[in-house]
């Protein structure tokens, strides 16, 4: 099977091999056609995000109004904070250019002059190797003013890096806006679009790292060879990225579509020890956990994992072994997203506290079977009720992993509820310190 | 103390705030040459940097207080971050992370007496692939057991 984003070539990175393998040619195809054109080409290749929410690429590029009368800005989503993502990374690291060149197609077919990368802070070596990647783009005029003169006609873009400081809700569209343009980076309301106001309240177009770099192989060999690769509704190779309980973690390219038991079988090397799998999350840390008596004959692309009752997100694939102790791993789960809260709205703020506190109370096994019936009904009212999709990142993995594995979450509970009271005196009133003694916890 | 950027450092400011429309915007970038050259972001930090990028001194601190990789306080000269989240977890983080605990004698955010070391317990730092993992400052140290990360450790002079 052919790779696309991460082809077996070596030194890649170079910006002389990188050429040599037919580097920026896409782009000079691409010059001598319309935007329109393009937008119309990526749109029938059925390219969709590969950042978490599968959304057409092209169709989202349509979005960006004509004219001229304000900048327009792209922002490649290199936040990768979702845990159980490390894909784009390897772009960065193997094959630069191809996103830089990716970068330039999209900034000419939505009329961008401007696009920013933005890559986790913690990426520091990354962030380092793709602002190279940029220099040297920069120097051999794959990129800024200097463009003109390389491909020749009017167009030109610039490219700069934009370095996170630590916080995984900027990976949310409009969060990686607000930190851009230097404000407490605050998921804004929708609507208004991005692709109407956007950056400084200009249009913008915001995609994944490993959506702009398929773009220069859907113009290059055509939207018809895209399209019939992998699975029709999401067709192309994915960068899987496989990691926990299996012996060969790491990331693979694959057609969508592949069987999710091969993905941890045949790829990734199996299970050590032979243990059975008693859960896989199939797309980051978000998406809805499915039991290992599920994953018989799951496909890896958007609509087969939403049949099967998750969901593709990043494409990382935790893999559990029937050892794993499922509570610990939700607790822990939730610790992530309480502690990435970025507090806006009440739901999300205080329902996060709350479902770790719940858990935590089960793991110390002082939890009583209403704390299980609770957790959901947190989870449920934080789901819908929120301004970004941290809500339900947050609410997802507890309501599934909750009602798909209830038998182990009821074991760890005790029926009934036992709350010591120390004050026999149940009236409100003339009490000193009515409800302090109640030890809940 | 007051803080001032560096000659270097202020040529590294000005060719920042030509990647912004607004100067505001390069606040991140600045903030973090700030820390590089003073270890910390202190209050005189943030008045310097408020005055160069043009943005009240109140929105500076509601940067700096959201992102984790501000460091309000003086570090240790090898900040120990250790990822415990799930992938790194299912693979023994938390051993590896109790015991550089011990070996440190800090807990999460604690810095030791001599400034030599400061740790913190991170989330998902995308070495899933490769875990358990810590980083020292910038650097990643992967596929680890309890045994390698104190080799690490005792590296660290
Ligand atoms: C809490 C949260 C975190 C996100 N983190 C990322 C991320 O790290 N990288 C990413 O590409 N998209 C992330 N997204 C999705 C983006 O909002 C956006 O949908 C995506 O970057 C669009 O690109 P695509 O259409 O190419 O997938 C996140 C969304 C939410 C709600
Ligand atoms: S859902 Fe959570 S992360 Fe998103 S805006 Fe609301 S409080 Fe912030
Ligand atoms: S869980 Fe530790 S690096 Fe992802």
């Amino acid at each position: 099977m052919e790779k696309i984003v991460l082809p077996d070539i070596p030194n890649l990175h170079d910006i002389d091999a990188y050429l040599s393998n037919g580097g920026f040619k896409a782009y000079k195809k691409a010059v001598t056609q319309s935007p329109d054109d393009i937008i119309d080409q990526v749109k029938k290749s059925g390219l969709r995000g590969r950042g978490g929410a599968a959304f057409s690429a092209g169709l989202k590029w349509s979005f960006m109004p004509k004219g001229n009368d304000k900048p327009k800005y792209l922002c490649v989503n290199g936040d990768e904070s979702e845990p159980g993502s490390f894909k784009d990374r390897q772009i960065f690291e193997y094959n630069p250019f191809q996103l830089i060149e990716g970068i330039l197609i999209t900034c000419y077919a939505i009329g961008a002059k401007t696009a920013y990368i933005y890559i986790r802070g913690e990426y520091h070596k990354w962030v380092n190797l793709m602002q190279k990647a940029v220099d040297t783009a920069y120097a051999r005029g794959f990129a800024g003013e200097k463009m003109k003169e390389t491909f020749g006609g009017e167009f030109f873009c610039d490219i700069f890096i934009h370095k996170g400081a630590g916080a995984y809700i900027c990976g949310e569209e409009s969060s990686l806006m607000n930190s851009i343009e230097g404000k407490r980076p605050y998921p804004r309301v929708k609507p208004p679009f991005p692709a109407q106001n956007g950056l400084w309240g200009n249009p913008t177009t915001i995609n994944n790292v490993e959506t702009i770099t398929n773009v220069p192989a859907i113009i290059n060999k055509g939207w018809e060879w895209f399209a019939a690769i992998g699975e029709p509704k999401h067709p192309g190779t994915i960068l899987f990225g496989v990691s926990g309980h299996v012996n060969k973690p790491g990331v693979y390219e694959l057609p969508s579509g592949t069987l999710l038991t091969d993905i941890i079988y045949k790829y990734a090397g199996g299970v050590p020890g032979d243990k059975k799998i008693k859960c896989v999350i199939p797309g980051g840390s978000s998406m809805p956990p499915l039991r290992g008596d599920q994953l018989e004959g799951v496909k890896m692309d958007a609509e087969s994992l939403r049949a099967a009752g998750s969901a593709i997100g990043t494409g990382g694939i935790m893999v559990m072994d029937e050892d794993t102790d499922l509570v610990k791993v939700l607790a822990r789960i939730t610790k992530f997203y309480y502690h990435e809260s970025c507090g806006q709205c009440t739901p999300c703020r205080e329902g996060t506290g709350w479902m770790l506190k719940l858990l935590n109370r089960i793991l110390r096994g002082e939890g009583s079977t209403k704390d299980v019936e609770l957790l959901i009904s947190v989870a449920n009212n934080i789901e819908g009720n929120t301004v970004c999709a941290l809500g339900e990142a947050a609410a997802w993995p507890v309501k599934f992993m909750v009602t798909r594995f209830r038998d182990e979450f009821e074991a760890r509970v005790k029926s009934g509820i036992s709350i010591d009271v120390r004050n026999k005196v149940h009236s409100m009133r003339k009490t000193v310190n009515p409800i302090a003694p109640l030890t809940l916890n | 103390m007051e803080f001032k950027f560096t000659e270097e450092n202020i040529q590294k400011v000005e060719a920042v705030l030509k990647k912004y429309p607004e100067k505001k915007a390069a606040v991140m970038p600045v903030l973090y040459l700030a820390q590089d050259q003073n270890g910390y972001i202190s209050g005189e930090v943030m008045k310097e940097v408020a005055f160069l990028c043009e943005m009240p001194e109140a929105d500076v601190l509601g940067v700096v207080t959201f992102y984790t990789m501000y460091h309000k306080k003086p570090m240790g000269k090898y900040h120990i971050q250790v990822c415990t989240n799930v992938s790194c977890m299912l693979r023994g983080a938390y051993d590896i992370y109790g015991k550089v605990k011990d070996k440190l004698g800090i807990d999460n955010g604690g810095v030791t007496p001599d400034h030599q070391f400061s740790l913190e317990e991170v989330e998902c730092m995308g070495s899933c692939g490769t875990a358990p993992m810590i980083a020292v400052n910038e650097d990643y140290f992967e596929n680890l057991d309890v045994p390698s990360t104190l080799k690490i450790l005792e590296s660290l002079k």
